[in-house]
């Protein structure tokens, strides 16, 4: 378990093994992404009160899951690299953050042309649409202070330690429509007791909620790749690359 | 573990839950804020505001809908099934609303108890299903009612 942990701290091994696990995993996130897409869109029955409009929950719902989720990753990469100071996870936070964003901001845009014809309105301050409005700052924020900084390792301490304090926005998001007055619903996919959405219409959700965990594991490990051969670039291994594919 | 790793760890654990304890108590404190609307439970004992900006939400009373001949006034009272607060609100409702579902009224709560609204939202339950599941669960349910009456 330790080797595995110390061979995740160095760059050549990490380039390597993200290079074969994307060969298989890159293609078949674009096919489930697209068959999910297809199913949802064209072969589950409409909503019973909402018509056609709620399929947009095909993308909502996994965009916003898996923004909550993608903070989790990048919160405790910042902590190991704080722990263990593992240069590989500063890599990790500073790559997560920016894929965290672009699915917050795509929750946030398809909740608002939900709302429009739902709600009768685009935005409203309620807990569960400000807090994830939060997570979107966090998630900027961080890419913000890396970046502020010129020393790289600075850079990552300070964003690790925002990522862990922000890490309590989570559970608000995710129990701000129990804990209080909302307009937003609350979760239809129930862990106990049974799901309050009908299971031809839950399966699609599953599908495209499991395809989008896969497009951000593609994203983290193509941004990681991207991180480590500009950060590495003066080193052997690299150079050794570059001759390899001439 | 390295002594000093374990250090840095339970600086880590210390951090965590000390800002969330912080942050925890600030929203626990602000609660009663961060609510969007108050239910008629609320309004009806006397804690809502009266004259200022308010939202109250409830499920929109079957047969309370009582729309105006000559304009766009619409007459309707929302519930939590303790209170019922009246609502008057000019204007167009969301396709949503409807008797029976979830409703949010912005406006201004006057003496006699009427909630003057420039603003009516619909609010949507966490329930999904295909039209023919719902025709039926309804036809199921008023089979029941007709064996229970």
């Amino acid at each position: 378990m330790w080797s595995f942990f110390h061979k995740l701290g160095s760059p050549p091994w990490l380039y390597r093994i993200s290079g074969s696990i994307l060969r298989w995993l890159l293609p078949l996130t674009i096919v489930a992404l697209f068959a999910g897409a297809v199913w949802g869109l064209l072969f589950t029955p409409p909503d019973f009160r909402q018509g056609n409009s709620y399929r947009i929950i095909y993308i909502h719902v996994p965009a916003a899951v898996v923004a909550l989720a993608g903070y989790y990753v990048m919160a405790i990469a910042g902590a190991i690299s704080l722990i263990w100071k593992m240069k590989m996870a500063d890599v990790a936070l500073r790559a997560s953050a920016p894929i965290g964003a672009a699915l917050t901001f795509i929750a946030l845009v398809t909740g608002a042309i939900w709302g429009k014809p739902t709600w009768g309105t685009w935005w409203v301050w309620d807990a569960r649409i400000t807090s994830m409005l939060i997570l979107l700052f966090l998630y900027l924020g961080i890419i913000a202070l890396y970046e502020a900084y010129d020393n790289k390792e600075a850079a990552g301490k300070a964003c690790a330690v925002l990522a862990l304090v922000g890490t309590v926005n989570i559970p608000i998001i995710y129990k701000s429509v129990d804990w209080w007055y909302s307009l937003h619903q609350p979760a239809s996919i129930k862990f106990t007791g049974e799901s309050t959405i009908d299971p031809s219409m839950l399966y699609p959700l599953l599908f495209m909620i499991t395809a989008f965990y896969a497009l951000f594991t593609c994203c983290l490990l193509l941004n990681m790749r991207a991180e480590l051969l500009s950060r590495e670039r003066r080193t052997g291994w690299i150079a050794r690359l570059v001759a390899e594919s001439r | 573990m390295h002594p000093v790793r374990r250090q840095r760890l339970l600086l880590v654990l210390f951090v965590v839950l000390f800002s969330s304890a912080a942050i925890g108590l600030m929203v626990y404190a602000l609660s009663g804020n961060i609510n969007l609307f108050y239910p008629p439970a609320e309004v009806a004992a006397g804690k809502a505001p009266v004259g200022q900006q308010i939202r109250v939400g409830g499920m929109v009373v079957e047969g309370s809908v009582q729309r105006s001949d000559n304009s766009l006034e619409v007459r309707f009272e929302v519930t939590d099934y303790q209170a019922s607060v009246p609502i008057v609100y000019t204007g167009i409702l969301p396709d949503l609303f409807d008797e029976g579902q979830g409703a949010v009224a912005a406006g201004v709560l006057n003496d006699s108890g009427v909630l003057q609204a420039s603003e009516v939202l619909a609010k949507h339950d966490e329930n999904y299903m295909p039209p023919e599941v719902a025709e039926a669960l309804e036809a199921s349910q008023r089979l029941q009612e007709q064996q229970d009456g």
